[in-house]
Order: structure tokens, then C-alpha cells, then sequence
């Protein structure tokens, strides 16, 4: 590792000031301090940011509407009750993430930023064909360059949900769309984002439509062992369901590309409609319409459209009451008792 | 540039001055503090060889910069049986064959510990598979692990009913 200058600042301000080209803010390491080791990120100055006050607390308000600190730990979000209970797929996907370990330390805000799993990023010498391996490669959204998928679980559900991101910078406070954060590939595969130098992100926020999705919502992750790794495909989906009917549905996909995946052409599709297992091939035989494999990864466009399908049937079965949902296999039986079905 | 840090490991106060930022928890307990039962598998979060608990959670220690730490109560499993009292996880994987050739099983007995405080998993052997899930065994002694956890599981809770009555 690279010697580094480290600071802990106490104030918000204190923090935006500490900031200097080559400085990143070191939240619960996790992944930052990995990358370190490998010498594959090579901050001058780290910025702990886990001493800044009031960027830890969970906030609803009335209308369901909830704001989540940047610093709130994923496993303080998932355990927390009433959250589970407004938002279970966002719950199921931070408990299909890492180990209860990493979900201890890890912040909401260090999730959504972290970067891709590829080698390329994560060694200083990555192997010759950078992107090789083709699980970790992205089939959607990469318009015809090589890209590593978006390896956050938080994420997928969280864009289905329209969450938003509230930044602060140099030049004062913003919101971005979460669905806007991850950047399109450019030249170099890089992990880039729609946040400025210097910018912190202070809290993440989920609009109050988002609880409206209580009853029907699903986090299905396939990977290659049942817990404790990466997705090599998901999805999140969510249905309000109103006399038998699909008034609204939401539909998002992970690991297949750089960015969360929400699926508005499958949500239209679904809309207005009953529910039925064929119509829930076709939104999925849509979602995944534009996907092209890349170093012989046919197979992840077939498990995303299968886990698409899958999820919209778990959701119409309706939200477990106990979340999330066990053993977390995708070979579990699909109904469990159900609360709301 | 030296950074001075204030921890209470295993119960006892320790003023360390660290000369510089790069060094983990991992690698303080066991280069500098002379506590190696604390283990180094992968040094990258994905065994759990390393797992200790920091006020009061269990944590990946190769992965935690010490200087991030001032302030914070730390206990290994060093600090975990009272004298010649093993704690009931301790116990436990010791009935039920919780291990083979040792390594990971620091480890594995601090995230047991960590895991039953949490409260997520109760007795279901299901989901203590699925909560110690970050901790790889390459013996594969996954079995008797989990029974080793549910059993203390089982016996803490008991052992707290019996306090409380
Ligand atoms: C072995 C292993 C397995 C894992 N498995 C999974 C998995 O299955 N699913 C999954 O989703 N994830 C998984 N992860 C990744 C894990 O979720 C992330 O490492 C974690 O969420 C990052 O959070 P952090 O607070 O530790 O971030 P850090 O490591 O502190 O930071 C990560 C990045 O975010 C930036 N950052 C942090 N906070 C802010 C902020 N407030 N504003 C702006 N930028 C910020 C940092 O500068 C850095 O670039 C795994 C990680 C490991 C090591
Ligand atoms: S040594 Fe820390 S997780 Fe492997
Ligand atoms: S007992 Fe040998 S690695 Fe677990």
C-alpha cells in the first residue's frame, strides 16, 4: 500500500474542506481499503468521514417517504424494522450482499459507490486480456464497448424505486438520480460517476411512491455458491396490485450492466395487465431485447431473463413476512407464508 | 507522520502511537500487540479468518485501518474465555467438532459470537449457515459449525432465562 495522509474530520465543512485532488473519503473501507492492498487505488490523502455527526440516522416521513444517511451501516438499514416493512426488496437485496462482516461496517453511501469486480480494476498489473472472465461482464448499456457490470445488490432495487442522491461539493448542494449516477463507458472501463471532485454524497432518499410497493416486492439474486458472492444475475421487482389486476410495476436487473438496470419498456408491458406466468416471460424476453454477449457470456442473458421471470412471480406471490426470505436460494420453494398475497 | 490511537482491547486500556496510517487491526493485534489468535487468511474480507468484535460487532479486521479506530472497545479471542472459563461458542465447537485443523475457527467462534448478539438467526440451522456465510472453512467443517453455533445458541439463551428469573 501507498503511505497516505489521513484525516478524520468532525464537521461536514471540515470534510469538504480537507479535500484535494488525490484525496478519497474512506467510509467503511470495505472495498476502498481492498484496493488499496493491491495498489490498484493510490489515494494521497484519506478522508474518514465515519466521525461526521448526524449523516447515521434512518428518517420516514408520514407519507412513507425516508431518507437514509450516508453513513448508516447496511446492516443497521436492513435490520431496521420499519424500513424492512416499507421497502423488504431493498432489505432482501442488502442481506444478499457480502457477509454479516462486511454489512457491519459497510455505508449505504460506500455501496452505491463502489467500484466493479473485474480484475482490471482491483489489481495493479491486470491480466493482459483485462476483461476476461465473462461473469463480471456487462451485456446491456455498454454501447459496444467492453464494461464490468455494477456489482451492487443495494442498488438494483434502489433504482426501481426512483432513489435519489443528495451531494455536497465545492460548489454547494445537489441531487442526482440514482438511475444517473453510474456513467456509461467511455474509452477506458473505468468506474466513473456522475459526482464531481470533491463532492461527499450526505444521504440517499426514496420518494414516498416507493412504499406503495410494500405488498408485492422481490430481490432475486443467482450466484455461484447460495451466500456470500457476487450476483452472477438479478433482479428486483415490484408490482401494485389492484383488483386482480398490475396498476404499477417496477423492474430492475443486476450484474448485467455498468450501472443499476431498471426496465421501463418491461414495467409499460406490465401495466393495466392480469397476473399470468406468460406475461411475465415477455416483460423479462423484453428486458433483456438489447443484450449482446461479450467473451462468451450467452449464458448470463439467459439467467438474467430467467431471474427476471422469476422475480415478477415472487413478487406476485407476494412479500414474506419474514424477510428476507431463507434459505437465499433461488431453488427455495417460492411461497412461504405469505402476508399480503 | 504518527497518528496516537487510545483502544481497550480484550478489556485493557492501550495508548498506541502509530507511525503511520496503512496499518490495519489485523496486522496491529498480531505484529504489534502480541495477540496472533487473531488469524490472516485471504487479507481481503473474503474468509473471515480475521473477524474480531469492535463495539460490539463483528468485523473483518484485515479490512479496518487501526487509525479509524481511536476510541473503540475491541475484544479477539484472546478475550473471550474468563480465565479458565470458556465462553459457551468456545465450548460448544469444541462438543460438537467445530473444527479440524483450527486456522479458520478464531474466526469462526468471534463471528458466532457476533452473529448470536445480532440476534438474526436464532436456532435455524438454515439461516446460521446462511449468517456464517463470510466465514470459509477450507477443512469444510461446516457441520459441526453449525451445530456448535445453535447449540450455543440454545444455551445462552437458557443461561439468560435462568439469570432473569
Ligand atoms: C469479500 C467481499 C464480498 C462482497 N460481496 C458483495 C455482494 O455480494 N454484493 C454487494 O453488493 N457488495 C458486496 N461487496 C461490496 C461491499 O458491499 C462494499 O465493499 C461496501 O458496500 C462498500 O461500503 P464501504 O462503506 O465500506 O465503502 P468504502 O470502501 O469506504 O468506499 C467505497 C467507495 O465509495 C466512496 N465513498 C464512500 N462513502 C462516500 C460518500 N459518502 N460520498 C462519496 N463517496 C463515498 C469511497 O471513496 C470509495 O471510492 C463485497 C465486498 C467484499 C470485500
Ligand atoms: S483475513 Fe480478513 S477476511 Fe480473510
Ligand atoms: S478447521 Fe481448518 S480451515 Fe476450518
Amino acid at each position: 500500500m501507498k503511505p497516505f495522509d489521513f484525516v478524520q474530520p468532525r464537521t461536514v465543512d471540515e470534510a469538504l474542506a480537507a479535500w484535494e485532488p488525490g484525496a478519497a473519503w474512506l467510509g467503511g473501507g470495505t472495498n476502498l481499503v481492498d484496493l488499496m492492498k493491491t495498489g490498484a487505488v493510490q489515494p494521497a490523502k484519506l478522508i474518514d468521514i465515519t466521525r461526521l455527526p448526524g449523516l447515521d440516522t434512518i428518517e420516514t416521513r408520514a407519507d412513507g417517504a425516508t431518507r437514509i444517511g450516508a453513513l448508516v451501516s447496511n446492516a443497521d438499514l436492513a435490520d431496521d424494522p420499519g424500513f424492512a416493512r416499507s421497502f423488504p426488496m431493498v432489505a432482501e437485496a442488502l442481506l444478499s450482499g457480502a457477509s454479516g462482516q462486511l454489512r457491519n461496517v459497510a455505508t449505504v453511501a460506500g455501496n452505491i459507490m463502489q467500484s466493479p469486480r473485474d480484475a482490471f480494476y482491483r489489481e495493479l498489473d491486470p491480466p493482459s486480456d483485462p476483461l476476461s472472465g465473462g461473469a463480471s461482464l456487462a451485456v446491456l448499456g455498454t454501447g459496444g464497448r467492453f464494461a464490468a457490470v455494477n456489482p451492487s445488490d443495494f442498488a438494483v432495487p434502489l433504482v426501481a424505486l426512483d432513489a435519489v442522491v443528495e451531494v455536497r461539493g465545492p460548489g454547494g448542494a445537489r441531487e442526482i438520480a440514482l438511475a444517473d449516477l453510474h456513467l456509461p463507458p467511455g474509452d477506458a472501463p473505468g468506474n466513473s460517476t456522475a459526482l464531481r471532485p470533491g463532492e461527499l454524497i450526505l444521504a440517499l432518499r426514496l420518494p414516498a411512491a416507493a412504499a406503495g410497493f410494500a405488498a408485492h416486492s422481490r430481490y432475486l439474486k443467482v450466484r455461484d455458491r447460495t451466500s456470500f458472492a457476487f450476483a452472477t444475475a438479478s433482479a428486483a421487482a415490484s408490482l401494485r396490485i389492484e383488483g386482480g389486476r398490475i396498476a404499477e410495476a417496477r423492474l430492475a436487473l443486476g450484474a448485467v450492466a455498468p450501472r443499476p438496470w431498471r426496465v421501463a419498456e418491461a414495467e409499460a408491458l406490465l401495466a393495466g395487465r392480469a397476473i399470468d406466468a406468460d406475461l411475465f416471460a415477455e416483460a423479462a424476453e423484453v428486458a433483456l431485447s438489447g443484450a449482446v454477449a461479450v467473451g462468451g457470456n450467452g449464458w448470463k442473458i439467459e439467467l438474467a431473463r430467467r431471474t427476471a421471470a422469476r422475480a415478477l412471480a415472487m413478487a406476485a406471490a407476494g412479500t414474506p413476512a419474514r424477510m428476507p426470505a431463507l434459505p437465499a436460494s433461488p431453488f427455495a420453494p417460492q411461497a412461504g407464508d405469505l402476508i399480503h398475497a | 507522520m504518527s497518528l496516537s490511537i487510545r483502544l481497550t482491547i480484550n478489556g485493557a486500556p492501550r495508548d498506541i502511537a502509530l507511525e503511520d496510517a496503512r496499518v490495519t487491526l489485523l496486522d496491529l493485534l498480531r505484529e504489534r500487540l502480541a495477540l496472533p489468535g487473531t488469524k490472516k487468511g485471504c487479507d481481503r474480507g473474503q474468509c473471515g479468518a480475521c473477524t474480531v468484535i469492535v463495539n460490539g460487532k463483528r468485523v473483518n479486521s484485515c479490512l479496518t485501518l487501526a487509525a479509524t479506530l481511536d476510541g473503540a472497545q475491541v475484544t479477539t479471542i484472546e478475550g473471550l474465555a474468563t480465565g479458565d472459563r470458556l465462553h459457551p461458542v468456545q465450548e460448544a465447537f469444541i462438543e460438537q467438532d467445530g473444527f479440524q485443523c483450527g486456522y479458520c475457527t478464531p474466526g469462526q467462534i468471534m463471528s458466532a459470537v457476533g452473529l448470536i448478539a445480532e440476534g438474526r438467526a436464532g436456532d435455524d440451522p438454515e439461516r446460521i449457515r446462511e449468517g456464517m456465510s463470510g466465514n470459509i472453512c477450507r477443512c469444510a467443517a461446516y457441520h459441526g459449525i453449525t451445530l456448535a453455533v445453535q447449540e450455543a445458541t440454545r444455551r445462552m439463551a437458557e443461561a439468560e432465562k435462568g439469570d432473569a428469573a
